[in-house]
């Protein structure tokens, strides 16, 4: 049955506590082709790719993988039919080398047991060539950039002898310049014969590179479209049940007194190497201050400094005329300083928490909260519920851990606590990665709202479009230096992006 | 069902560990059922059973808070055993000086010296860890070589009486614990309520305060925690000192109510059994009573088997067993599944 499939996924059900993740959904992958999945956050994409993957065990539904049915245990009977996933947080072991990590775990072994390093080298040498991949085999991964570390995973999965393979939000977490080398890689896979699932918010994306469409609501797929005869306007559409805006409006607002100042802030990452250089400018309140730029020049060691989770080595911060150079995360908060983190899992939750405890993290000192001493827990569920309601985080369950909840939903309690927690200022790192269409409208509208009340806020973005979107004012970083300001509507993407790669305005321009 | 894990784990790893343990004594050609009727009836079958019982449990509940307290916060605190002996040595120097004092007064100043002692002891890794980043594994293990030794050459010579076993004097009448209950010799003094209040003040702690809130943070995500405002650094130290308050306070109770002076023999391992408590009573304060009341049980009761000819070390094969698959709670939860899925497939 089914020969003309890779994968068939039949009346699949999966149900969590409460949750119906998967409600009888078909999938038909066929041969050779790069398929999208797209559908709203917590929509059961990733808990359907699970099962696909032997992660989870489905309730109800049968498995084909190339005609033939499947019943797997685990991603050990997975990779057996030729399935191997790509996780959006990679499962690399930093300090061993590339090679290494390809090798670790997987049964290539002579005489039984002896563990054949030379040998690895060579294969995934040759599967870096083949495809187009790039590896320095012998780099440790944790020198390497998240996209190449991406591809490593890719390579992990090839070595196992992978013929369909899982990518789940790859492009979340790459550049966009990465994120056309990922294709690239792909379309070379394609090439070869491999089978491909592609999951993605981005909608641009998987015009760009699928050839048939799944599309998820509610753990039930609502449409199946082909690529070439669609739209990002009906995909949305299917997405979310409603005509969506791409592209919100923002309406004049005349900035207020600045509320926040850095004056030539050097700050040094992890390795000890100046990260930031000399970078000044000042945020007024009813502003939004957008800063640009290629991941890993500054960005994320500039926001962890002004947040107080970095050092400074130089320089001074002002916030509502005080100096607050130096001062810890506690202080800044208590004087009104929020923060939306880039990184939701590792600083923004507290994955073995509940949602309502989640929802605290932060200010959980404050009243009501805490009443001497004592947390207040009738006022925290209710604020957590008022906050579930009105960012329609899913499921509505404020006792569900913070870990169990879909991503673009965790970041949707990550935005809410931030947002509701009245912010003077308030630092803003890639808020809508791994949001769905609807929920991108809903967070930018609300930013812009907290513009209208006159907070001040610095965003950080990849998203060239949300930058230029949402922005007043537009900083271009590179290499920890700031390359120009321009404003959005008096610029555009390709003068930013020459700032991007390193040309200073007056040099653009000129 | 995930919310009753953390009891059927432990259950169910008892069980399987009994059973396993009635092979051995059947391989040994005796009789499991006799060996375990014996072992039941020396725990809990005549009140000078229960309350020797008692006795054993009460200072095993204090040190498995000690290290289940430290789990919940992210340090793995090894070091309850020389905390113990801290908290107990420094209760024996203030309680052998209260002789003018009235009860009351003796009681709460050499309970709080030695939880302090217990705590100072802690605070020192903590302190390290914080400051430095030196592991509370390696630092806890060498501040109990030093506790040992200097506890014993406190008893050797400023505090030495009598000849024989190096011992301290005996405390003052009035910094002696009250006795609940007096069976022949065996005697309960109020250490098991003791104990009892400081489990349930750490589940209040960590569940009702702002405290055990940011504790519990900085355990599970020490970056989430930072960003939300908790201060890592002070928080491993105040955790350490909390634990080794609870491990010192375990020390005081063995002093106060049991030996009423200082013997080399007093901690005896009881701050090491406190992580094998911790880990069967999965760090939860109720938990850890009956994790704790377990493994006083069995050993009152191995006392018995071994009168009856049956190796009191089968004790150790069950205390064992248990720890084993409590820490390996994986194998247990599949055991479980597998019957789900079976019942389901019929
Ligand atoms: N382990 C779990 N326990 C309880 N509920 C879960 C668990 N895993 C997933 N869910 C729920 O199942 C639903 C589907 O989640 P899933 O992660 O598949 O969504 P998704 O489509 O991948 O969303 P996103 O785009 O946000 O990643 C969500 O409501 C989620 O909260
Ligand atoms: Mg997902």
């Amino acid at each position: 049955m089914y020969e003309e499939y890779a994968v068939v996924m039949k009346g699949i059900v999966k149900r969590f506590p409460g949750v119906l993740a998967n409600d009888h959904v078909d999938l038909f992958v066929r041969k050779g082709e790069i398929h999208a999945i797209v559908g709203e956050n917590g929509a059961g994409k990733s808990t359907l790719m699970n099962q696909l993957y032997g992660l989870l065990h489905p309730d109800e539904g049968e498995i084909y993988v190339f005609g033939k049915k499947v019943d797997m245990k685990g991603p050990r009977d997975a990779i057996r039919n030729g399935i191997g996933m790509v996780h959006q947080h990679f499962m690399l072991v930093g300090n061993l080398t590339v090679a290494e990590n390809v090798v670790l775990g997987s049964e290539t072994t002579k005489g039984g047991f002896v563990f054949d390093l030379r040998e690895a080298r060579k294969r995934v040498k040759e599967l870096s060539e083949k495809y187009g991949l790039h590896v320095d085999v012998d780099a440790k991964i944790e020198d390497i950039p998240v996209g190449m570390q991406q591809r490593v995973e890719i390579i992990k999965t090839l070595y196992r002898g992978a013929e369909i393979l899982i990518f789940d939000e790859p492009t979340a977490v790459l550049t966009p310049q990465e994120t056309e080398e990922l294709f690239e890689v792909m379309r070379r896979l394609k090439a070869a014969g491999k089978t491909m699932i592609f999951i993605s918010h981005k909608l641009n994306e998987v015009m760009e590179i699928s050839d048939n469409i799944t599309v998820m609501r509610l753990g039930k797929v609502t449409a199946n479209l082909i690529t070439k005869e669609t739209n990002p306007r009906e995909i949305a559409r299917a997405m979310v049940g409603r005509d969506v805006v791409l592209r919100v409006e923002k309406p004049p607002h005349e900035p207020k007194d600045v509320v926040f100042e850095i004056e030539n802030l050097w700050v040094k990452d992890n390795r000890g190497l100046d990260a930031v250089r000399g970078v000044s400018f000042k945020v007024r309140a009813g502003e939004i201050v957008g800063i640009a730029g290629v991941a890993g020049n500054g960005q994320s060691e500039l926001v962890e400094a002004i947040t107080g989770l970095r050092k400074i080595e130089k320089g001074k911060v002002t916030l509502l005329n005080r100096d607050i150079t130096g001062l810890d995360p506690r202080s800044l908060r208590n004087m009104r300083m929020t923060h939306i983190p880039e990184d939701r899992l590792k600083y923004g939750m507290v994955l073995q928490y509940p949602a309502y405890y989640n929802m605290i993290l932060g200010k959980h000192w404050w009243e009501p909260y805490s009443i001497r001493g004592f947390l207040n827990h009738p006022a925290i569920f209710e604020d957590s519920k008022k906050l579930f309601e009105e960012f329609d985080v899913r499921p509505r369950n404020i006792n569900m851990l913070g870990g169990n909840f879909s991503g673009g939903n965790q970041q949707k309690i990550v935005v809410a606590r931030e947002v509701s927690s009245q912010p003077k200022f308030i630092v803003v790192a890639q808020p809508t990665r791994g949001l769905d269409v609807g929920a991108i409208e809903f967070i930018h509208k609300t930013i812009l709202k907290l513009r209208e009340q006159d907070v001040a806020i610095l965003l950080v973005s990849m998203e060239l479009e949300e930058v230029f979107s949402l922005s007043d004012r537009i900083l271009v970083m590179y290499e920890g230096e700031i390359m120009g300001e321009v404003k959005p509507e008096e610029t555009n993407f390709e003068e930013v992006g020459l700032m991007m790669a390193g040309k200073r305005l007056e040099e653009v321009r000129s | 069902m995930e919310k009753y894990w953390g009891f059927i784990i432990p259950a169910v790893s008892v069980i399987v560990a009994l059973v396993i343990a009635a092979f051995v004594i059947m391989a040994v050609g005796k009789s499991p059922i006799e060996a375990y009727a014996i072992m039941v009836k020396g725990a809990f079958g005549s009140s000078a059973a229960i309350v020797n019982t008692i006795v054993k449990t009460t200072p095993l509940i204090l040190t498995g808070l000690a290290v289940g307290f430290g789990f919940r916060a992210g340090v793995f605190n090894i070091g309850a055993e020389g905390q113990m002996i801290m908290g107990a040595l420094t209760a024996t120097a203030v309680g052998i000086n209260l002789g003018w004092a009235p009860p009351y007064f003796a009681l709460s100043l050499t309970i709080i010296a030695g939880m302090l002692a217990g705590a100072g002891w802690a605070a020192i890794a903590g302190y390290l860890k914080a400051k430095t980043g030196a592991h509370e594994v390696v630092t806890t293990i060498m501040l109990n070589w030093i506790a040992t030794y200097l506890s014993s050459y406190m008893v050797q010579v400023p505090l030495a009486v009598g000849s024989g076993t190096p011992k301290s004097p005996e405390i003052a009448p009035s910094a002696k614990l009250p006795i609940l209950m007096k069976v022949g010799p065996m005697e309960m003094s109020a250490g098991i309520i003791i104990s009892v209040i400081a489990a349930i003040v750490m589940y209040v702690l960590l569940e009702k305060t702002t405290t055990g809130y940011e504790v519990k943070a900085a355990g599970f995500n020490p970056y989430a925690a930072e960003y939300g405002g908790i201060s890592i650094s002070k928080n491993v130290t105040m955790s350490m000192a909390i634990s080794g308050a609870l491990a010192g306070l375990a020390g005081v109770v063995e002093l106060m109510g049991v030996h009423h002076r200082f013997l080399g023999t007093l901690s005896g391992g009881k701050g090491f059994d406190g992580i094998s408590i911790a880990l069967i009573g999965q760090n939860h304060p109720i938990g850890i009573i009956f994790a704790a009341l377990l493994m006083g049980a069995l050993r009152t009761g191995s006392n018995e088997m071994q009168f009856a000819g049956i190796s009191k070390h089968i004790v150790m094969i069950i205390q064992g067993i248990v720890i084993f698959l409590v820490a390996a709670d994986r194998i247990v939860r599949t055991m479980i599944l597998w019957r789900k899925r079976k019942k389901v497939k019929a």
